[in-house]
């Protein structure tokens, strides 16, 4: 068989609305090639084993673990981390400023991820109860133990967003 | 943890996939969600020399019922399988199946054919598969081949698929009237994998369980049937619990579950038991249109 393993990639993805040509190797992570060629190091490397989900960021509006996946195969998609939510004058996304209101981090390693996880649940048509909400971070570990917190601050952001939303206002 | 190096081909056709799988000649290995392959390819446990990515091959991640039957692409997520109405109303033991595979994150990557495929006797899909007598579409150089579920899973991680060959549909017999399905496993915490798990099948008519299958997650190197249990829950009325609890738990006889961190062999014997019974009221409630609380199965306990 010929194979040429080292073979450079050209790929073009969209991170934080902004297009990146790159070319990499095959077997690079999503999650290297954000934090070492685009310079993100808001998605946090944790367990490194799809455990974890400090590397959640969001592909084609999904949230999924960057660290288990190669950057090769996000050619020609698009990708959200933790710094393309706030505004670019500093405004914090409302779910940034309900992990704030509500303490809702304590040493912050997997607070990027918590965000980027639950960012699906400010679009549903329905608020998510607590138990959903559970749920829908199951795949993301807070080793300060803070997830009633967490569990606050993301009811407080779906309460806001759904309320918004609300034709009534 | 970076996998060795390999060359990458992102495929546009299932036939353009088997040509590759020829080209590396035992070298290469599909991509799909990579939920169980990146892994192993970081631990260095595996080392294809040819990634072959499914994941851009068109149409192949369709939900729909055609000709008498649910046919699912095998590259559908089970983030898709979970929020399929068609499929909650058809065969809703896959939207449990998927429900309870790894955490929502995974399950956004995750397809259904890579769960099959990858054949890990503690992966969910098997077991169920096993339960609905699904079938499977190969597409191999030769051709397209149905395989049974029966027949597919050989051996631990060893399937009925060549060297060529690709999964690619995953076919099921739209349920009789009168059916009722559900999947139930227990497990240490979120994410894990089963300690035990059962999927169960039920056709109701007049009062009584005409048929039941039964197939278990992680009891053996494959799903395994529950036959016995099958038999002995025949003929029994829907409203008999504690019968079909006992008639549910002969699927603990015979097997013989691995020892591991989660749990011994005769501990597991006994949540086979357990939760074949419950398996099986769940899906004759289902089979009789009973609401339930979901609630209680996402939170302690089996899910």
């Amino acid at each position: 068989m010929t194979v040429t393993p080292a073979r450079q990639h050209r790929i073009t993805v969209t991170v934080n609305g902004e297009s990146h040509l790159a070319a990499v190797e095959p077997r690079l992570l999503l999650v290297h090639f954000l934090r070492e060629d685009l310079g993100l190091t808001g998605t946090h490397v944790g367990c490194d084993t799809t455990s974890c989900g400090a590397c959640t960021v969001t592909l084609d509006g999904r949230p999924i673990k960057s660290c288990t996946m190669f950057a090769v195969q996000a050619d020609g998609g698009e990708i959200t981390t933790i710094e393309g939510l706030a505004d670019p004058d500093g405004t914090l996304h409302p779910l940034q400023q309900a992990f704030w209101d509500e303490h809702g981090l304590q040493c912050g390693y997997c607070t990027p991820g918590m965000l980027m996880a639950a960012l699906p649940l400010l679009d549903l048509d329905e608020r998510p109860t607590d138990a959903e909400i559970r749920t829908q971070i199951s795949g993301n570990l807070c080793r300060c133990t803070g997830y009633a917190n967490i569990v606050r601050a993301i009811a407080s952001a779906t309460q806001r967003a759904h309320a918004e939303r609300a034709p009534d206002g | 943890m970076y996998p060795a190096a390999f060359e990458y081909v992102a495929v546009g056709s299932f036939a353009e996939a088997s040509e590759q799988l020829a080209r590396a000649a035992g070298e290469g290995k599909l991509l799909s969600g990579g939920c169980s392959l990146i892994p192993l390819m970081k631990l260095r446990l595996a080392e294809p020399r040819l990634l072959i990515d499914l994941n851009r091959v068109p149409g192949a991640a369709g939900i729909i019922a055609q000709a008498g039957e649910i046919r699912i692409g095998a590259l559908a997520r089970e983030a898709d399988v979970e929020a399929s109405a068609l499929l909650a109303a058809s065969w809703p033991i896959l939207v449990d199946t998927s429900a309870v595979i790894a955490d929502p994150l995974v399950r956004n990557m995750g397809t259904i054919g890579g769960n099959i495929a990858h054949a890990d006797p503690a992966n969910d899909h098997p077991a169920t598969m096993l339960a609905l007598g699904a079938r499977f579409l190969l597409s191999g150089a030769a051709g397209t081949r149905e395989v049974a579920a029966a027949d597919f899973f050989q051996d631990l991680f060893a399937t009925a698929l060549g060297e060529d060959e690709v999964l690619t549909e995953i076919r099921i017999a739209a349920p009789p009237p009168g059916t009722g399905s559900a999947y139930l496993k227990y497990e240490r915490q979120v994410g894990d994998f089963a300690v035990a798990a059962v999927a169960a099948v039920v056709v109701v008519a007049d009062g009584r369980i005409r048929s039941a299958r039964l197939a278990l997650t992680n009891a053996g190197p494959v799903p395994l049937r529950a036959q016995s249990a099958e038999v002995a829950l025949a003929g029994l009325r829907v409203d008999d619990g504690a019968g079909m609890d006992e008639a549910a738990a002969l699927a603990g006889d015979g097997i013989q579950p691995w020892a591991d961190l989660r749990g011994g062999t005769a501990y597991k014997v006994d949540l086979v038991r357990g939760l074949a019974g419950r398996a099986v009221r769940r899906a004759v409630a289902r089979a009789l249109g009973h609401h339930e609380l979901s609630a209680a199965a996402a939170h302690g306990g089996p899910r």
